[in-house]
């Protein structure tokens, strides 16, 4: 069924089990993005050192596929290089927005591909895309330093 | 199943979108109709008939479509008045319950308007309450930022009720604005008490009453109010129509609203005069198919009987509540008791975002909810929650479907266990 393609175990497990969650010190930046269509909403922090990502920490509040995306940002981010992260960005908004018409490239996108089926609920994009676009302010914001 | 007075199976064959399968052969199970309802067919072929066969403009044409027009849209003004107890002249038709609204908060603080009823500025107090719809607080903000004017209003309880408390209305109050019934709590509030208080002290009251006129019987004399507003769409209507019920005198000392054709009498190049209500408040071209959709789902719902509505909406509303209590860290948003409250149930459940609630039900189960703040952002915030979902009943929803959305609770605690 539709619904069970949309909530893939790894999306579920990363709602119960979310990794590096928490607003941690040093940051170089900090931002808070809301959707107000549904009132769910996160803080971001990134600390950058050079050209290397060394944190990205949140805390936030809504549904499973939006904490589920900042998790996984967290993942696939933290350690990388700002250009590395940067692109598998673009890639996951390129997949986001792509109506479910998009095949995701796994060797970029890692975990996140499990999001693909996300895509086809127009409504539920901004949710999934919600963190990344916070992680892509924040990292503007750090160089804006 | 339980049996009510009402033959659910017969009135469900009424309303067409109840013969669809959704995709993947799912039935549907409806419980969004405090969101929107669903239409009958009398109301759809009304509204067919009418474009097909009798229409044109209204109230100005001078021929036999014209006429077959205006005698259609001025026949559903008295129906929707003979439906609430109110006189024709003073039924307004608007576009929805917002314009309504809207309508009695722009006569207050009007310049053009003498009438000291109306007049309004600083020092001046609105009355609202907390568990208002979106639509019944931002007009009367926009209102108390053009005039000065402070906005005021009554907290709720624990349990999802009203909280009374003294010193709210005031002998500077000149408007209260308050739900009948609230739109996610299911509360119907105790507005001939709030209509005492407010006509003590010499202020207007005003009820959103557009969860309450399509599943109570509603008599305006007997409510005691000054203005009543509702909306098509939620009483098996069209959306597009809406109304605005105000004592004949009012409507007289009340400023024009919108400017434009059909709301004149004599018009000169600096200046007019006005039609006498309740065209005057009826600028250009209405929405003509929608009121006489809306003629057509007052003789729909007359026809049922809403005293047989009302009944059937508590008998699925206590199989509601009780078949909810059995859904483990499940959380009502509201009475959980049937006294003074409708068929609208929200909850929430813990560590589980309504959203998620929503989806998997719609996706795996046809059962369709809301899911969200429902335009009552400072209600979920007065509880400490960002959503809560609904599950809202009519006259075509059965005990059948609680079932089916009780298994989809079970099922959403599954996947999130």
């Amino acid at each position: 069924m539709i619904g069970e393609s949309m909530y893939q175990e790894l999306i579920l497990e990363h709602y119960k089990h979310p990794q590096g969650r928490g607003l941690r010190e040093p940051y170089d930046a900090e931002v808070h993005h809301v959707n107000p269509t549904c009132g769910d909403e996160i803080t971001l922090r990134v600390k950058v050192d050079g050209d290397k990502v060394l944190d990205v920490s949140y805390d936030g509040q809504g549904c499973s596929i939006s904490q589920a995306a900042a998790s996984v940002l967290h993942e696939l981010t933290t350690g990388s290089s700002v250009a590395e992260s940067l692109s598998v960005v673009d890639e996951f908004t390129r997949l986001m927005q792509g109506r479910g018409q998009v095949e995701a490239d796994e060797d970029v996108l890692g975990d996140a591909v499990a999001f693909a089926g996300v895509a086809k609920f127009p409504a539920r994009v901004k949710c999934a895309l919600l963190s990344w676009m916070a992680y892509k302010d924040a990292v503007v914001r750090s160089a804006a330093q | 199943m339980t049996s009510t007075s009402l033959d659910v199976e017969r009135i469900r064959k009424d309303f067409p979108v109840f013969s669809r399968e959704l995709p993947d052969g799912r039935p549907l199970v409806y419980l969004d109709s405090g969101n929107s309802s669903q239409k009958p067919n009398l109301v759809i072929e009304t509204m067919r008939e009418h474009l097909a066969l009798h229409y044109s403009n209204v109230g100005r044409a001078m021929h036999v479509l014209g006429a077959e027009s205006t005698e259609a849209y001025e026949g559903a003004r008295d129906k929707v008045a003979g439906f609430v107890g109110a006189s024709r002249d003073e039924v307004v038709f608007t576009k929805n319950a917002s314009e309504a609204l809207n309508l009695v908060a722009y006569s207050f603080g009007n310049p053009v308007n003498t009438d000291p009823r109306f007049t309004l500025g600083p020092g001046d107090e609105i009355v609202v309450t907390e568990m208002e719809h979106h639509s019944n607080i931002v007009p009367w903000q926009l209102l108390a930022q053009r005039t000065g004017a402070t906005l005021k209003w009554f907290g709720v309880t624990d349990e999802g009720r009203l909280d009374l408390a003294d010193g709210v209305i005031t002998e500077r109050t000149k408007i209260v604005s308050v739900a009948h019934q609230s739109n996610v709590l299911g509360t119907v509030n105790p507005v001939v008490e709030l209509a005492r208080r407010a006509h003590e002290v010499g202020a207007l009251i005003l009820l959103d009453a557009s969860q309450s006129v399509p599943h109570h019987p509603v008599d305006v004399a007997a409510l005691d109010a000054d203005f009543v507003a509702f909306t098509g769409h939620k009483m098996v209507g069209p959306s597009g129509i809406g109304v605005l019920w105000a004592r004949a005198e009012l409507l007289d000392a009340m400023p024009p609203f919108l400017g434009g054709g059909e709301m004149i009498e004599a018009v000169w190049m600096d200046r007019s005069t006005y039609a006498p209500a309740p065209h005057k408040f009826e600028a250009g071209t209405p929405p003509i198919v929608e009121a006489i959709g809306l003629g057509a789902a007052v003789d729909y719902l007359t026809g049922v009987g809403l005293e047989a509505i009302e009944a059937h909406e508590r008998e699925l509303t206590r199989y509601a509540l009780e078949a909810l209590r059995e859904v483990p860290r499940l959380r009502v948003i509201g009475p959980e008791t049937l006294e003074a409250r409708g068929g609208t149930v929200s909850f929430t459940m813990e560590g589980i975002h309504p959203h998620d609630v929503g989806q998997i039900l719609d996706d795996q189960f046809g059962v369709a909810v809301r899911v969200g703040h429902h335009c009552a952002r400072p209600l979920h915030l007065r509880f400490g929650i960002p959503a809560t979902t609904r599950a809202s009943f009519y006259l075509y929803n059965t005990t059948g479907e609680i079932d089916a959305l009780v298994r989809g609770l079970h099922h959403v605690q599954k996947v999130f266990a």
